[in-house]
């Protein structure tokens, strides 16, 4: 039987992180897992992108059944529970903000750009080599290695986990997935 | 007559959508994006989705069928 074209999706993220080796400023096209499945959630009120079209779970799912980097094991009840899930949606929210607050001050000048990239919000790694000088207004770039922390770090939580525990354990505490599993609720119960 | 069907934890499911991608006889559904369903007349209780679901939320228990 022939996979559907989706189920290519998974090229597209491994292509994500590899373009950000070569041009910082492919990061904004991660965009759209953002977008997308927030679209999909308050029109159609369904979780269809991490059922089907997620390119990170289908390249999780690859790693952990086909190339077996993963324990199989079952995760810490508590890192499925609500508290945890919500509580590392909020999370990532304060990092992403902080994140547009750093390039609101490029934008105003307060602050030069910074060419580094921030692994698990804490090690500065220096990331000049994927960064042209351009016409365009540095914020646009400080986004990009702000942009692209966030995708490399949440790769690499996903991969940890996908080893520890089973594959696409990232799912359980994905923030994308947590909110468009609440928009879905708020959706259905007006 | 025994049954043996997949019995999962609604207010702990994700909707993720793995036990949909393996499960054999399409007996799984996603309810709205909020949880997994199972339709326990096509579930044959084989355990691929209990084996696949990342948080670990299905078990496959035994029902009562009365012929």
């Amino acid at each position: 039987m022939k996979k559907p074209w989706y189920e290519y999706m998974w090229i597209i993220s491994v292509l994500y992180l590899i373009l950000g080796f070569f041009n910082i400023l492919f990061a904004w096209l991660g965009m759209f897992c953002f977008i997308i499945p927030l679209l999909i959630s308050v029109i159609k009120g369904n979780k269809s992108y991490c059922n089907k079209y997620c390119g990170r779970g289908q390249m999780l799912t690859w790693l952990g059944k086909k190339i077996g980097i993963s324990r199989k094991k079952p995760m810490p009840r508590w890192m499925t529970k609500k508290w945890f899930r919500y509580g590392f949606l909020a999370f990532f929210m304060i990092m992403f903000a902080q994140m547009i607050f750093v390039t609101f001050l490029v934008f105003k000048d307060v602050r030069g750009l910074s060419e580094t990239v921030k692994l698990l919000w804490t090690f500065k790694i220096p990331w000049s080599f994927a960064y042209k000088v351009t016409g365009l207004p540095l914020w646009i770039s400080q986004f990009a290695f702000g942009f692209y922390s966030v995708m490399l770090t949440s790769t690499i939580l996903g991969i940890i986990t996908n080893i520890l525990f089973k594959p696409r354990s990232w799912c359980i505490y994905c923030p994308m997935g947590t909110m468009t599993q609440l928009i879905c609720e708020i959706k259905d119960k007006s | 007559m025994a049954k043996r069907v997949a019995k999962l934890q609604k207010d702990l499911c994700v909707a993720c959508g793995t036990c949909v991608k393996v499960c054999p006889k399409n007996a799984i559904s996603i309810y709205k994006g909020k949880y997994a369903q199972v339709d326990e007349s096509k579930c044959i209780g084989c355990s691929l989705c209990a084996k696949e679901c990342p948080a670990s939320i299905i078990t496959i228990k035994t029902k009562e069928v009365v012929a």
